[in-house]
């Protein structure tokens, strides 16, 4: 076993020992000509106070806002979508049968290219990134509700039906439990799904958001600007991906600690 | 010394009670290619009220297969199945099922688990639990009414399970091998807490297991199939031990011995057919 805190020393390390070098590269002559280095790499000291203005004259909590704000109705819509078609689609074989093939090849396109439909169809305004978002979000909670109402097992299944339970009954007790319980294992990528159609959207044309933030910078040779907007959205994710965790923890308390 | 009082079945004024008649029953499951494959031939068992039987026979001989039959969770073939004397089709209301593998809810807690086949007949969720609670205690899990099935042994998973069926009060219960899994002291101990339960509220019990001990220890009749394919019935035998029974203790006494030889000679041969064909199959 690791002692923690001496984890903890090593792995803040690596981050130190990356921003020095970064700093040295960019701001000294040692790696090369630093002017030509920090257009392409910005420098670490005005990215962070980049990110300090922002927070101190509040604009980027705007921009967060609006991203966060996407994020969950995609992941909120793509969901609940996800939830009813796939124990739909489990629980009428035939249905599944016939919608297969085009499950497939709709979920085989990259939904990139669905980006500028989406802004033609719902203008410029957070709803086209929340489509996006939508599609993303909707076939990873489809395959796994699907998967889990199909696998539920069936000594479980013959227990509850022998212990009496009717049809609708089932449903609340043993399907929707079991498929929630792989809907919530897939919950980080579906967060980060939600998360991902957001910002590619804004990315690809509005008015608000990181995306656009990064775009913004972008398009003027701003790199500082696009790095800071980089690091707060890694940030942005890291937090989400932290509180998701702590759902899962209350949710499947009933399950088994995996091994490792 | 005490004068044993043998536990006597559908004795007088309830000659006709039987709580489950299975009549010429046949079994079949279609094979893969396409032929059928009969588990079950032509078998016919009666279980009276408030009896306790085992099914004894070597692996792979369809005794499962008899008790789904009896729940109604599979159709026979051919032959009828009559509980209290009804003909009887879909699903056994009068049954509760205690099956071999792992049967719990595994995201619900133990005591929930417990109270569920009372909170869907309608029971208001408070008193069921109530209820469910007085299950924990009588099988001895009182400590562990808010642990997830994950959490829980083996033995402590079938006790809930155990639990779990009877808080129903079923008139008929069901039991494939349901200390299987378990290792031979627990297997003693399950065996133990399921006469006393027993003894307290006698049922009709259909108990299947391949060790013919068990059998003996907790049954008033022990049937014998032989081996698949087309099992049948080839043996009877009432037990008339003394009860209430220590069944760790009783396999020490001579009447006991005496018993498992006789069965023992009959099933014998059946087992080691059934080995002969697994490997032939093989």
């Amino acid at each position: 076993m690791i002692d923690k805190r001496i984890l903890l020393l090593l792995q803040l390390s690596v981050a130190l020992i990356v921003l020095v070098i970064w700093h040295i590269a960019s701001t000294t002559t040692l790696f090369g000509d630093p002017r030509t280095i920090s257009f392409f790499f910005a420098e670490p000291i005005a990215v962070g106070k980049r990110i300090v203005d922002w927070f101190i004259d509040g604009s980027i909590w705007y921009h967060l806002g609006i991203t966060l704000t996407e994020a969950t109705l995609a992941f909120i819509i793509g969901s609940m979508g996800g939830v009813i078609i796939g124990f739909w689609f489990a629980r009428k074989p035939l249905l599944a049968a016939v919608f297969d093939p085009y499950v497939k090849a709709a979920n085989a396109l990259p939904r990139v290219v669905l980006a500028p439909i989406f802004a033609l169809w719902l203008g410029l305004g957070i709803w086209s990134k929340v489509a996006l978002g939508v599609t993303l979000v909707f076939f990873i909670v489809f395959f796994n509700v699907y998967q889990g109402v199909k696998e539920v097992s069936p000594t479980v299944l013959s227990n509850a039906r022998m212990l009496g339970m009717n049809g609708r009954q089932l449903l609340r007790h043993v399907y929707l439990p079991s498929a929630m319980s792989w809907m919530f294992s897939s919950l980080h990528t579906s967060v980060g799904f939600a998360v991902v159609g957001a910002v590619v959207g804004e990315y690809l044309g509005s008015a608000a958001g990181l995306g656009y933030l990064i775009h913004e910078a972008e398009s003027v040779f701003d790199v500082t600007g696009v790095f800071a907007g980089m690091f707060v959205l890694t940030f942005f994710v890291l937090v989400v991906d932290w509180l998701v965790s702590l759902v899962e923890k209350r949710l499947l308390v009933w399950r088994p600690i995996p091994a490792g | 010394m005490k004068i044993e009082q043998t536990f006597q079945a559908g004795g007088s004024g309830r000659t006709q009670s039987y709580a489950v008649e299975l009549q010429d029953i046949t079994i079949a499951f279609p094979m893969a290619d396409g032929t059928n494959y009969e588990a079950v031939g032509q078998t016919h068992l009666s279980v009276r009220d408030r009896e306790f039987v085992a099914i004894v026979g070597p692996t792979g001989c369809g005794k499962s297969t008899l008790l789904n039959a009896t729940a109604g969770l599979l159709v026979p073939a051919q032959g009828r199945i009559r509980i209290f004397g009804k003909d009887h089709t879909g699903l056994n209301s009068h049954a509760g099922y205690l099956f071999q593998q792992d049967s719990l809810m595994p995201w619900k807690t133990s005591i929930d688990n417990v109270a569920i086949g009372l909170e869907i007949a309608g029971i208001p969720r408070r008193e069921a639990l109530e209820k469910a609670r007085l299950w924990m205690e009588k099988v001895g899990l009182s400590a562990f009414c808010d642990r997830y099935p994950h959490m829980l042994s083996g033995g402590q998973r079938k006790r809930v399970g155990l639990a779990q069926v009877l808080i129903r009060d079923p008139q008929i219960i069901l039991m494939d091998e349901p200390f299987g899994p378990l290792d031979a002291q627990t297997r003693l101990i399950m065996g133990d807490l399921l006469l006393d339960l027993w003894s307290a509220d006698r049922k009709a019990v259909m108990f299947v297991t391949h060790d013919l001990d068990e059998a003996i220890g907790l049954a008033d009749r022990v049937i014998i199939m032989s081996a698949g394919p087309s099992s049948r019935i080839i043996g009877d035998y009432s037990i008339t031990l003394p009860r209430p029974r220590d069944i760790a203790d009783i396999k020490s006494e001579p009447q006991f011995q005496e018993i498992h030889r006789e069965i023992w000679n009959a099933l014998k041969e059946e087992v080691l057919k059934g080995y002969r064909q697994a490997e032939e199959r093989q």
